[in-house]
């Protein structure tokens, strides 16, 4: 059986280095070509008209003026009168036409008229007696309480509330495929369907049973100290600064051609052959490079098939659908907000014997979750309901580690709050409660130690509102994480051909992150071979299929399914090479660009020579993850990571300047050591921009959300940015495990850690994110009143 | 965007007969920097834009006996970079330094940054500059306010002013000339700004057929001026709270005063009741202070906005010590 284990450490010349990103010369020179670069003969511009109302009835819809403009090729209505828009900004009728101006004056053209609906936009918390969803359900209601409410609650409720849409056998098939207890499809297809008149007869809150584990009211009333206070943070959008969006055409009427920004490159055909009604098998996709997805590009949207649909009127030419900046913030996606009064109870030296919350929040008209709370932390009593507001903001999608920055922000200032309530360092009181932290509690502590170091924690920790001096309070905060990051499916061809150069073909993507680079120094370490010998291509339908970059999945899926490959491909060389040494397969080794024997390497070939010896034809091999077949296992599951923040505050202003962050972080054994560290740095800017500034605002009158843009939605800028210092855990007991991903981990604590700096900084918590002067003032004039 | 005809006089004159007799029917194009943002988001739409740019007399600066002449055209970015504002008019120098981006400061014209409208989200997203619902209710005092005026706001106008470069030159006594069909006319730039009472009406003085030329700024000798600006981000981001003051002194005590601040009511706001908590004062952080509170005494904040009140104040504190040279 050939040895597929990663390389011991004192063997690899590549793995585990740090080595620039191969892409970065394109890149910085602007030559990548983004999917919005692509141009096609005759492309067309697509443009869609979108509801001004965030709740309406569609009445009645006229294109014809829009249809008899020059230069229009095609119009397309996307939701028929009779229709009900439950988001502002959503789609109503595109059209595609010879040039952009020329579309946007015909969507100008389209007359729809609209019987507006109440809305409401807000995630305020749930009016007191306010939760009971009663109604008939959804199709979406029947998945939101399955993922909330155990199944013979969503089984009870369907046949105490009936259904308000005609149950399907497909979707009783669904349910089967995705492991739905049959209790609940016995009850789904049971249920009585009642028609729900407009406006709604189910609540905005759905409210989720309560969970309870241990006996919360005895360690409340037991505790020396009972902490309370309440957390959250608002919706935010993805605010890809590439939009959303594909150049779609039909090269003949049975054959797709799409040019998409995804994040789910061998996926996407997929989902465009049922509404096209195109075997996926004629649907080619493609992409080269992607400005951003953050877990917002898995899917064709609604857009993408509109493409396809006016491509098909307007005779097969590709038209290009690229969202405009407000229609990326206002329905391309969002992360649910999540809110929580949180009770934490505890002993006097620091162990958390009790937590209670009550959580609400919104992911938009589907409601959303509850976030795990108390995050990492596994407290013995325990007591927690959430809400689900379902409102008009729009939907939410998978936001870098879903649920976690919100589950982290709400547990560690909870947590912290009961540390400064006991006088105690926090630190000190994280490390005292590790124990209940689960399989990572080790690495937590050796992390924690190190953040502390660099951070240079105890010299700038001080109790409290302690720490100002004039208008200036500094504090210093800090939060732990976790995440999965098992690679995915993955799947690549892998050729040597006689004259010694080198393919790899996968159907994966690279969002930014190293995956290109990665899978290169994979294949490259394993062949002994520089890695510019060796020709990666990617972010095609045409090669196997590997699965979508989410979950912090990909680069243990791509490093394995190329590791397996280039093994098997370097063990095939060796086998045909081994005569001409006089040597076994098994005694060579692959140095340097040279095949030689191990014992004596004076005996060697050059690796052209040595690929020379395949013959004529050239060697594939096919590369799998996961492959039982081929052990050992090469990726793994489960991280841990601390980070520390040290902030400034100015008292009179509430103006929040983060002077330094600490991200202490392991994820298996490192592929890249410079992409790694490049994920840490991009998540602590992105955790500064979202504890600092980003926040979807909506007006409740219109409906509309008032910041689409790039100057009210606000980023940091490099001015906003400090010192980051990244370290990551590698070596012993690190690097063992095998490859684990690293995307989501290192964002889901700035928040939770900055807002703790604030806290310690100013001597009273900021309740919510984004930590804003108003808020930031609006606590400490509450300190004063206090 | 909607189609529109683009014209490029030469001369001021062919520039104001381009021009409409009311809003709406042309704009005047510099910079730009502004304007194309409005109409590609469909938040104006005119029929006509005059191109300014090629007109040569609205260039250049000079310095003379009146004062700092500055052509209308003069970017941000070589107005910061004149030796003589960084010389003659610090606080100017700190304001231009400090607004928008060096790509956007190379590219905004002065008379542009004077004229720009304001960055309300109700009016960028196309809900009017006085919006209201179809119901009739006002938008942004039922709405989201957190941005929005806290002096000047009883009547429809809830929006502030958007230049951060105005405050120091009205603490300055920068003068404006204009050019229409009947001439020149010159204004104070602090009667330059008017609240409209109608969505029909600008912010400002300017005719819909009349040119900014020039802005003259007196000598100013002797006097101590700062500008200071709240933002959140360090750069590149729209203010919170703008102040400008101007002082001369008679030895250690305030002879005259000018407090301005922006972004805090629909015209830059010229506070007379800081000016005289001043006047006969040394400045330090107890007079600064009293000068600040008298200068938002009169604050009306809105639902969301009452911490605005507190950094406009600190602000002019701020302007205030900086001029003094105590901070």
């Amino acid at each position: 059986m050939p040895d597929y284990s990663w390389p011991a450490a004192e063997q690899r010349s590549l793995i585990g280095k740090r080595i620039s990103r191969v892409d970065a010369p394109l890149k910085v020179s602007g030559r990548a070509k983004y999917t919005y670069d692509v141009t096609r003969p005759g492309m067309l511009f697509g443009k869609i008209l979108r509801s001004p109302h965030a709740k309406a009835r569609i009445v009645s819809i006229d294109i014809s003026a829009a249809e008899k403009m020059p230069g229009v090729k095609a119009v397309h209505i996307i939701q028929q009168p009779g229709s009900t828009i439950q988001w502002a900004g959503d789609e109503v009728v595109a059209v595609a036409a010879v040039d952009e101006p020329t579309a946007e004056d015909a969507v100008r053209a389209i007359k729809v008229e609209y019987q507006p609906l109440p809305h409401m936009v807000s995630d305020a918390e749930p009016p007191a007696g306010a939760g009971e969803a009663a109604g008939p359900l959804g199709e979406d209601d029947i998945w939101d309480a399955l993922d909330q409410m155990p199944p013979a609650e969503v089984a009870k409720q369907l046949g105490q509330y009936g259904v308000s849409f005609k149950v399907t056998e497909d979707l009783l098939e669904d349910m089967k495929k995705y492991d739905v207890p049959s209790e609940v499809i016995e009850a789904a297809r049971k249920a009585t369907y009642h028609e729900v008149k407009e406006g709604g007869a189910r609540s905005s809150y759905q409210k989720a049973v309560e969970q309870t584990q241990g006996d919360p009211d005895k360690a409340f009333a037991e505790a020396d100290v009972v902490s309370e206070g309440v957390y959250g943070l608002p919706v935010i959008t993805h605010c890809c600064l590439e939009s959303h969006g594909s150049t779609v055409e039909w090269p003949d009427k049975d054959h797709l051609f799409v040019h998409i920004s995804t994040q789910n490159v061998s996926g996407i055909a997929g989902q465009m052959a049922e509404p096209l009604k195109t075997p996926a098998a004629n649907i080619h996709i493609h992409q080269d490079h992607i400005g951003g997805g953050f877990g917002s590009k898995f899917a064709a949207d609604r857009w993408d098939i509109t493409a396809a649909r006016l491509s098909q009127k307007a005779g097969g030419k590709a038209v290009r659908m690229m969202l405009e900046r407000d229609a990326e913030l206002e329905v391309a996606g969002a992360r649910p907000s999540a809110y929580a009064r949180v009770k934490v109870a505890a002993k006097k030296d620091g162990t958390i014997t009790g937590w209670q919350s009550q959580s609400w929040g919104t992911g938009g008209p589907g409601g959303g979750g509850m976030p795990p709370i108390p995050y990492i932390f596994t407290i013995p009593n325990l007591r927690k309901q959430h809400t689900a507001i379902r409102n008009n903001i729009g939907p939410a999608r998978a936001w870098r580690a879903p649920n976690h920055p919100q589950a982290a922000l709400i547990t560690m200032a909870a947590l912290e709050d009961t540390a400064a309530k006991l006088n105690m360092d926090p630190l000190e009181f994280f490390l005292k409660n590790l124990d209940i932290t689960g399989p990572r509690r080790d690495v937590y502590r050796e992390e924690f130690g190190v953040a502390a170091d660099l951070m240079g924690w105890k010299e700038k920790w001080h109790p409290r509102g302690q720490n100002i001096s004039g208008n200036i309070g500094r504090g210093v905060g800090l939060s732990l994480h976790t995440w999965g990051g098992r690679g995915h499916e993955s799947h690549c061809d892998f050729t040597l051909h006689p004259d010694g150069s080198v393919d790899i073909k996968m159907g994966s993507q690279d969002l930014g992150t190293g995956t290109r680079t990665c899978i290169l120094i994979v294949a490259a370490e394993t062949l002994g071979v520089p890695l510019e010998a060796i020709k990666l291509q990617i972010g095609d339908t045409m090669y196997p299929s590997s699965g979508g970059s989410g979950g912090s999945t990909t680069i243990g899926g791509v490093s394995s399914s190329t590791r397996r490959a280039a093994v098997d491909a370097r063990d095939a060389l060796f086998a045909k090479v081994a005569p001409s040494l006089s040597a076994q397969a098994g005694d060579l080794e692959c140095v340097n660009g040279t095949v030689r024997v191990k014992s004596d390497p004076s005996r060697s070939l050059s690796w052209k020579q040595a690929c020379a010896k395949l013959g004529a034809m050239p060697l594939t091999i096919r590369g799998n993850n996961p492959d039982k077949s081929k052990p050992p296992d090469l990726t793994n599951s489960g991280v841990g990571g601390v980070q520390m923040a040290e902030v400034e505050v100015d008292t009179d202003t509430g103006i929040v300047k983060v002077k330094k962050m600490v991200a202490v972080q392991d994820c298996g054994l490192i592929i890249d050591l410079k992409t790694a560290e490049s994920q840490c740095y991009g998540a602590l800017i992105m955790g500064i921009s979202y504890s600092l500034y980003e926040e979807k605002i909506m007006d409740r009158t219109s409906g509309r959300m008032l910041n689409p843009d790039m100057q009210f939605y606000r980023l940091a800028g490099i001015s906003d940015i400090p010192q980051l210092v990244v370290h990551m855990m590698t070596g012993k007991g690190y690097d063992e495990r095998g490859v684990v991903g690293l995307g989501e981990p290192p964002v889901i604590s700035p928040g939770a850690a900055i807002s703790n700096a604030v806290a310690n900084a100013i001597g009273v918590r900021v309740p919510f994110l984004p930590l804003t002067p108003d808020r930031v003032l609006a606590a400490l004039s509450q300190k004063a009143g206090a | 965007m909607k189609a529109f005809e683009y014209a490029t006089p030469e001369t001021k004159e062919q520039a104001v007969s381009l021009l409409g007799a009311s809003w709406g029917q042309a704009e005047i194009l510099a910079g730009g920097t502004d304007l194309l943002a409005l109409m590609k988001d469909d938040v104006v739409a005119p029929k006509r834009l005059v191109n300014i740019k090629e007109i040569k007399d609205l260039k250049g600066v000079t310095s003379s006996a009146e004062g700092f002449r500055i052509g209308a055209l003069t970017t941000l970015g070589d107005l910061a970079d004149n030796a003589n504002v960084l010389k003659e008019y610090p606080a100017l120098a700190d304001a231009l330094n400090e607004a928008a981006s060096p790509q956007i400061r190379n590219l905004a014209t002065l008379a542009g940054n004077l004229c720009q409208r304001p960055r309300c989200w109700y009016f960028r997203n196309g809900l009017g500059l006085l919006p209201k619902s179809e119901g009739g209710k006002d938008l942004v005092a039922e709405g989201e306010n957190r941005y929005h005026a806290i002096l000047g706001n009883d009547g429809p106008a809830k929006f502030v002013s958007p230049s951060t470069i105005v405050p120091a030159l009205i603490a300055y006594g920068a003068k404006l000339r204009l050019v229409g069909p009947r001439g020149k006319r010159e204004v104070p730039l602090e009667k330059f700004y008017a609240i409209p009472a109608t969505e029909t009406e600008r912010e400002h003085d300017l005719r819909p057929n009349e040119i900014v030329t020039e802005v003259i700024i007196p000598p100013a000798h002797g006097v101590m001026a700062a500008h200071y600006e709240i933002r959140q981000k360090a750069t590149f981001d729209w203010p919170l709270a703008v102040a400008a003051v101007a002082l001369t002194m008679n030895g250690s005590r305030v002879e005259s005063a000018r407090v301005v601040m922006g972004y805090v009511a629909p015209v830059p706001w010229i506070s007379p009741e800081a000016e005289q908590a001043l006047v006969g004062q040394p400045i330090n952080a107890e007079t600064a202070q009293k000068a600040a509170d008298a200068a938002l005494g009169n604050a009306k904040p809105l639902s969301q906005n009452a911490y605005k009140v507190q950094l406009a104040r600190v602000a002019v504190k701020r302007a205030i010590l900086k001029a003094g040279g105590a901070a």
